[in-house]
């Protein structure tokens, strides 16, 4: 069985209003030394079967089409084996 | 004339264009529950508010997979009208029917309170009864209303015409200040190229009549009304 680990993040220059809020509220909490936060989104998939190119494949797929938007996101897949 | 109302779980305007269209609009309206997958006999499609699938992942992301998406994708391509108004838009944005996408309002806020919107173009299916440059004021209700595309697409809107609704004072002005939610250029609402797929933020279903406080979403349901008499003739 594989285990993914999926993170989903938002592209360079698109206006993240979470990550301004978190910013600012760890400003408030004296940490001066942050310059910018970025929220993004840890996604775990796990599969049955098949090698691991294939699942790669698989998951790229599921990416593209489901569990990132192109026009607002990137996303990079890791891959284990797992029990 | 018939008119569908797309029913998604967690569709919550539905019922509110249902009775515009048959009340004040008088014409035949049906729901069409997202497990359906056709759309067969119908004139012009409604995707409505709400908070389809809990708006989990992206909002509009999982319902544009519904079972009736291809035959609304098909129906959009062959030229039938559809306009998607709020959830609805998102869910025509993740179809791909539009270009661009939606980020969180840029105040983090869920706004939900009138707003002045500027009509752009009188030429299309659902303007055809508004002015250029009139101003209308139509209720908006949503916490991701941020339209973002890239500077490409952005251009090609302008290019195109298909910028049709944008946030704007009272007199007019499409300035940030009267902007809600951070939206690129202001942007409420837009077509396709062709011009018979809409979407837009604000609610017209919520101001069509003047019990309500005022009628201005009245005449985008008349304009697509006589669009579609006219085209049928």
């Amino acid at each position: 069985m594989f285990k993914a680990n999926i993170f989903v993040t938002l592209k360079n220059g698109v206006l993240d209003p979470q990550g301004e809020a978190v910013k600012k509220s760890l400003k408030v909490l004296d940490y001066g030394q942050v310059e910018e936060v970025r929220i993004g989104k840890y996604i775990e998939v796990w599969l049955e079967g098949g090698d691991r190119d294939s699942a790669l494949k698989e998951l790229e797929e599921m990416s593209d089409r489901l569990l990132a938007n192109p026009v607002i996101e990137d996303y990079r897949v890791e891959i284990v084996e797992v029990e | 004339m018939k008119f569908g109302i797309i029913v998604f779980p967690g569709s919550n305007c539905d019922a509110d264009c249902y009775h515009v269209i048959k009340e004040v609009m008088n014409q035949p309206v049906e729901y069409i529950w997202h497990k359906e997958n056709t759309v067969a006999g119908f004139d012009a499609l409604i995707l409505p508010g709400g908070f389809s699938y809990g708006d989990y992942l992206r909002t509009g992301a999982i319902a544009r997979f519904s079972p009736i998406m291809p035959a609304v994708i098909d129906f959009a391509e062959q030229g039938g009208l559809v306009i998607g108004i709020c959830n609805g838009f998102q869910i025509l944005l993740e179809a791909g029917l539009l270009p661009g996408a939606m980020l969180r309002n840029r105040s983090l806020k869920f706004i939900c309170k009138p707003v002045f919107l500027k009509v752009n173009r009188a030429d299309t299916p659902f303007t055809n009864h508004m002015k250029v440059d009139q101003v209308v004021r139509i209720p908006v209700a949503h916490g991701e209303g941020n339209y973002f595309c890239d500077q490409n697409t952005l251009q090609s809107l302008k290019d195109n015409g298909q910028i049709i609704f944008t946030y704007c004072s009272e007199d007019g002005q499409e300035l940030p200040e009267f902007n809600p939610n951070g939206s690129l250029a202001n942007i409420a609402g837009i077509c396709n190229i062709k011009g018979n797929v809409l979407g837009m933020m604000p609610h017209p279903e919520r101001c069509s009549e003047e019990i309500l406080g005022g009628r201005d979403g009245f005449y985008i349901f008349d304009s697509m009304i006589n669009w579609l008499e006219e085209v049928g003739k």
